[in-house]
């Protein structure tokens, strides 16, 4: 086949199908960059899940399960749209391509509407990570708040509470030791950990949600300009499988973060 | 015009399959919030990422075209999701290792009782 009939295809592949195999090649390369992007957080989650449930079962109680379950039922139908655009293109239904692109557009700013308004009622509850994590009254769930500052009682001088001396690393004992902070009833300390990872994990998603956007507007433009055909199709081919991943991610963030139990 | 033309490369997904997939998804995903109800013990987030890895199976096996693709996409994914697995459980074994032994609330290089 000569480049001359497909004017798409590089000098430097030999035919169509060459160049659409390594380009979905380096679409899967990048996809498993992003899972191992995505790993890092997800070993946060696992590590501080796994010595803290407490606060998970406490915190995870502020996450609104029906927003979150919504959120998962328009992420899942935007993918629909977007695998059936693929079809579209390859097809060479234009009109039906430019329709889904835009459904899959309206998916993406669904999903951050409610992302907005998920991340409005936190900051307004202050239940932000860090040192930024100072929960009002209102914003607390289930009573924990309005509880009467006790005063501690004072450590005599002749007692100090120093723990025994730590044979392994530092930090560790061997024997069972003193507890130096008792959780304060309620709200078990260090919740502001969990909200930490929460918007990480939530907030580097939604980056990917609005990168995904930006592509898909990319599409669109260029499916109006009737760019694709079923001889070249694959840039909404490969934007496709990003959005996926993009899906992905969320079906895996949703139990983990909003269904603790 | 429409319909009637094929693509030179890539596998078209009938319409059927990419609705199935879609109903399949939304029953699992009604599943996973219904069963957060219940609780299984120590079972609960092995059921709640049980149900989470089916539905990311069907996503990359229907909706990226993975079942149709060429193996090798699909080896580079699996290795990548294997890595993942091994790096989690690898911190996990670790932690588990120190945890017993940590005092709560104490850190050394922090004065925690200022004398």
């Amino acid at each position: 086949m000569s480049h001359s009939e497909t004017p798409y295809l590089q000098h430097h592949f030999e035919t169509p199908e060459q160049q659409f195999d390594a380009g979905k090649l380096g679409m899967w390369l990048f996809l498993a960059t992003e899972i191992l992007l995505f790993g890092g957080l997800f070993c946060a989650y696992a590590v501080y899940r796994a010595t803290h449930p407490e606060i998970f079962l406490y915190a995870h109680q502020f996450l609104d399960k029906r927003l979150g379950g919504t959120n998962t039922v328009i992420l899942l139908c935007s993918s629909l749209t977007m695998a059936w655009a693929v079809r579209a293109s390859q097809l060479g239904q234009r009109k039906l391509l430019i329709a889904l692109l835009s459904l899959t557009l309206l998916g993406g700013f669904g999903f951050m509407g409610i992302k907005y308004v998920e991340y409005k009622a936190k900051w307004e509850h202050g239940l932000l990570p860090g040192t930024h994590f100072a929960p009002h009254a209102e914003g607390e769930a289930h009573g924990a708040a309005a509880e009467p500052a006790v005063p501690q009682p004072a450590v005599p001088k002749a007692t100090p509470t120093i723990p025994p001396s730590a044979p392994g690393p530092a930090g560790t004992v061997k024997d069972a030791a003193p507890k130096l902070a008792p959780h304060t009833r309620g709200r078990p300390s260090n919740v502001q950990i969990f909200f930490g990872i929460y918007f990480l994990m939530t907030g580097l998603h939604g980056i990917h949600v609005l990168a995904g956007m930006g592509a898909i507007f990319w599409l669109l433009v260029r499916s109006i300009k009737g760019h694709f055909s079923p001889d070249y199709f694959t840039p909404v081919d490969f934007v496709g499988l990003y959005w996926h991943l993009v899906d992905l991610i969320w079906i895996f963030l949703f139990p983990l973060l909003y269904l603790v139990s | 015009m429409a319909g009637s033309a094929h693509p030179r490369v890539g596998h078209v997904v009938p319409l059927r399959v990419l609705f199935g997939v879609l109903a399949t998804l939304l029953v699992m995903t009604y599943v996973t919030v219904a069963v957060s109800g219940y609780d299984f013990g120590r079972f609960n987030l092995w059921v709640a990422l049980g149900i989470a890895l089916f539905k990311a199976s069907l996503v990359l096996l229907f909706f990226m075209h993975l079942k149709y693709d060429k193996p090798f996409n699909a080896i580079i994914i699996i290795t990548s999701l294997a890595f993942v697995m091994l790096f989690i459980a690898g911190a996990l074994m670790d932690v588990k290792q120190y945890q017993p032994n940590k005092i709560e609330g104490y850190a050394p290089a922090i004065k925690t009782n200022p004398q």
